[in-house]
């Protein structure tokens, strides 16, 4: 059900999806207790980390059932309680389809004109933002890192022709050569640690080091449903099963052989955080953690 | 011109009664017994007259006179009073002093007196808007605006006070209020660190006290003398010795007629606080320990019988060693072995009662990894912490600090233990912590800070300058070979033995901490202390 769902619509963040279908799964659930109801939502969560393993999915499922579950559930009857929660199920999904909207909003104001933007593999808010300066007449140029295995990047710069952003697209290893020309660095998250750290894409993290190197500002964006109850203190701490896709987990015995598809950019090197919430600092993030999960 | 007549009345028996009255106070105070309620209203009543006659004699307008001397007669109303005037005029007790005083002087109901006193503040207000420059009432009201004005300065607290011989003299009469003995400093104090205090170990504050000591209920007197003589250290362990003698005093105590529980007993506290602030400062948890008792105790309702009050005061007690101490340590010790993974090798500094716990809990669990111990002189609680690992199975490694730049490249992780946490995210721990800190920050190996939420504490400090401890410096002296170089450096007059308690630790340094709440980024202990805040 979530691969269709993300088939069907391109454009919306694995994270969404996987929350639809949960809501879905909620909706046809005929489970007598709200405990075995419960039960069944954690199940449904592991399935979809299973077969798409991203920090999001696992993030945003769990924010979702802690939304939902968060109001008085003492209705003597469990189809009311089941329609309470799939009533805040999707007032959830529609604060969360708002929210690229207000990150680009909140973005798009610190491109200056004449700005040269470096970029790093393809992500969909990033892409937002990039457009709402493009309709706020600004005029900037990009640059767009291939981002390997899966030669990502090349897919956000055949986007960003459509728009009519003039885009270049660099080599991974480049990244160093190219940061004196950029004047800021704009990536996404897959999601955001609570020690107000990004886990993106593997190469992220080379990029922050270089642009804190050239003191070059490094701009995270982020919706709010990618934050993540996860403390890393390096690259060997993030769990296994985000770093290795989850056929990859299951098949391969040797995981040294396997490369890694994200790595982890602790906060000392991120400028500002851009998130539906506002714009935080990092050491702001552990705040709106504990507000959020507490 | 009644009034002045009256008081000089009151002023002429004051004296005659006063002379006797003090002749006895003096010799009670020598026998060692604790001063009865009379006596100590007498003492106060006579420090009143000393104010009020100074007062006299500066020759004020009339005016300020008498509203000096109905908010000294009121002291429910702390705005207008002297900054002399201390925690100890209680509501109780004052009442019942009012009524001596109230019934030598021409027969005044107080809620007479209060009206007069509104009355006389309606004119001033009205006059001060009225006139603009100093007329003789705007003048006589601008020294009612004055103490006024200091309110909103803060009061350094004393400890860090000591080469202010104000402060001295105050702390001085505060003790001598409380009967608790004055421990004078010790030895020559290195310029930057004159402002704290400096005792020794062969000066205990129990020599002072006679025995027995009927003041200082000798459970306290037990604990003071553990703590200056260094038999319980620690800021656990200081803490939890702390409510068990407290759990005694309470059970030990018994209302006196004609007082409430719930204000009588938070008096008795405040002795022997100041007392075990004699034999060594206060540390930041059993500040808070203290708070959290005196509030319990003044929650207690006042129809609530004395036994029950008692043994609810003594739950509570029990209940916050086990939460905030002992629950706490597991919780954190279940998120800290998360952090320790299977061939680390773990550096820790000192002996944190937390991170060995910590330690053996994840060694029961089957972690693989190995300890590496670092010391320091002349406290050498690594050894402790030492013995403690090793008597567990796990392997450990022992250096002095010197040797922590050769050691670090082998280490992966560090785990720290705090004193307290302060609200700006800086850590303050055992001198050594922040070296500790730094070196491995150098090296890129994370550093990690276990502590439990009652240690966190509203201070904010950024150097270790401004507020430590200064323990015995004869401790420095060393004999090696039957040889003691140091023996006489009291002699030597530019020398000074230095010997710091605990140094202050910057967030950069310090990448996680581990709280009963779970695992916060350093700069996030303010968020923690709002969150704290807001349940209770």
């Amino acid at each position: 059900m979530h691969q269709e769902l993300i088939r069907e619509d391109p454009d919306v963040a694995s994270a969404v999806a996987a929350i639809r279908s949960l809501l879905k799964f909620l909706k046809r659930d005929q489970s007598e207790t709200i405990l075995g109801l419960r039960e069944n939502m954690t199940k449904a969560i592991h399935r979809l980390e299973e077969t798409d393993s991203s920090v999001a999915v696992s993030s945003g499922g769990e924010l979702f059932l802690r939304f939902i579950s968060l109001t008085s559930l003492e209705h003597p009857d469990l189809s009311q309680c089941k329609n309470v929660m799939i009533e805040r199920g999707e007032l959830f999904l529609k604060k969360i389809s708002l929210s690229r909207g207000k990150v680009g909003k909140l973005c798009h104001t610190f491109i200056k004109d004449g700005a040269k933007i470096l970029t790093h593999s393809s992500s969909r808010v990033v892409l937002k933002v990039l457009e709402n300066a493009a309709a706020d007449n600004k005029r900037f140029t990009v640059y767009v890192t291939e981002s390997q295995p899966d030669s990502a990047g090349k897919l956000m710069a055949q986007k960003l022709c459509n728009l009519n952003i003039p885009v270049t697209v660099v080599l991974d290893a480049a990244v160093g050569y190219i940061m004196e020309k950029v004047d800021l660095v704009i990536v996404g998250a897959e999601g955001v640690v609570e020690s107000g750290g990004v886990i993106n894409k593997i190469g992220t993290y080379q990029m922050a080091v270089c642009s804190k190197a050239h003191n070059k500002p490094f701009y995270v964006v982020a919706e709010s449903f990618k934050f993540v109850r996860l403390y890393p203190l390096n690259q060997q701490d993030v769990p296994d099963r985000f770093k290795y896709k989850a056929d990859i987990l299951k098949t391969v015995k040797d995981l040294n052989q396997e490369h890694p598809m994200i790595d982890y950019t602790p906060p000392s090197l991120i400028t500002l955080l851009f998130t539906d919430l506002g714009v935080l600092t990092p050491s702001a993030v552990s705040d709106e953690l504990i507000k959020l999960y507490l | 011109m009644a009034d002045s007549d009256g008081r000089q009345v009151v002023s002429i028996n004051h004296s005659t009664e006063e002379d006797v009255k003090l002749q006895e106070v003096v010799q009670a105070k020598c026998e060692g017994k604790e001063l009865t309620k009379e006596e100590k209203q007498r003492l106060r009543k006579e420090k009143k007259q000393h104010k009020k006659n100074k007062k006299d004699d500066r020759g004020p307008p009339e005016k300020e006179k008498e509203k000096e001397k109905a908010s000294v007669l009121a002291p429910s109303k702390p705005a207008t009073q002297s900054p002399a005037h201390k925690a100890a005029p209680v509501p109780v007790n004052a009442s019942a002093s009012e009524s001596p005083v109230a019934a030598e002087k021409p027969a005044k109901s107080k809620a007479e007196q209060r009206a007069e006193r509104r009355a006389r503040q309606d004119t001033e207000r009205a006059s001060k808007q009225g006139k603009k420059e100093g007329g003789q009432q705007s003048a006589s009201s601008k020294p009612k605006a004055t103490p006024n004005e200091l309110q909103p300065v803060k009061r350094l607290p004393e400890h860090i006070q000591v080469d202010d011989p104000a402060a001295l003299k105050k702390l001085a009469k505060k003790l001598e209020r409380q009967q608790v003995p004055l421990r004078s400093d010790y030895g020559y104090k290195v310029s930057l660190f004159s402002h704290l205090h400096q005792y020794s170990r062969k000066n205990p504050p129990t020599q002072q006290i006679s025995i027995p000591a009927t003041v200082i209920h000798p459970s306290i007197v037990r604990l003071g003398l553990q703590y200056s003589q260094g038999i319980i250290a620690g800021s656990n362990a200081r803490s939890v010795a702390l409510l068990h003698a407290f759990k005694q005093v309470i059970q030990d105590y018994s209302t006196p007629p004609n007082e409430e529980l719930s204000r009588d007993l938070v008096n008795k506290l405040s002795p022997y606080i100041s007392f075990l602030s004699q034999c060594r400062p206060l540390s930041a948890s059993m500040g808070n320990a203290i708070k959290y008792i005196k509030k319990e105790i003044s929650n207690i309702p006042s129809q609530c019988k004395e036994e029950e009050a008692k043994r609810r005061l003594q739950e509570c007690i029990d209940s916050y060693i086990n939460e905030k101490i002992i629950l706490a340590s597991e919780a954190i010790s279940k998120y800290a072995i998360e952090k320790i993974s299977d061939g680390d090798v773990i550096l820790v500094y000192g002996c944190s009662s937390l991170v060995n716990h910590i330690l053996c809990e994840a060694f029961e669990k089957q972690r693989k990894f190995r300890v590496i111990v670092v010391d320091s002189r002349p406290r050498l609680e690594g050894r402790e912490a030492l013995r403690r690992l090793v008597k567990k199975g796990i392997r450990c490694t022992y250096v002095l600090i010197s040797a922590l730049s050769y050691i670090l490249p082998e280490v992966s992780k560090v785990f720290l233990g705090a004193h307290a946490l302060l609200a700006n995210g800086y850590v303050m721990s055992r001198v050594g912590t922040s070296q500790i800190a730094l070196v491995a920050k150098a090296y890129n190996v994370p550093v990690l800070v276990c502590c439990e939420t009652y240690k966190f504490c509203e201070r904010v400090q950024t150097d270790s300058f401004e507020s430590n401890e200064l323990d015995d410096p004869d401790d420095l002296i060393v004999t090696r070979n039957g040889k003691t170089h140091l023996e006489n450096w009291q002699t030597v007059k530019s020398l000074g033995l230095l010997n710091l308690v605990y140094d202050v630790t910057p967030p950069d340094f310090v990448d996680l901490v581990i709280t009963d709440l779970g695992m916060i980024p350093c700069t996030s202990v303010p968020v923690v202390l709002r969150v704290k805040n807001v349940d209770q």
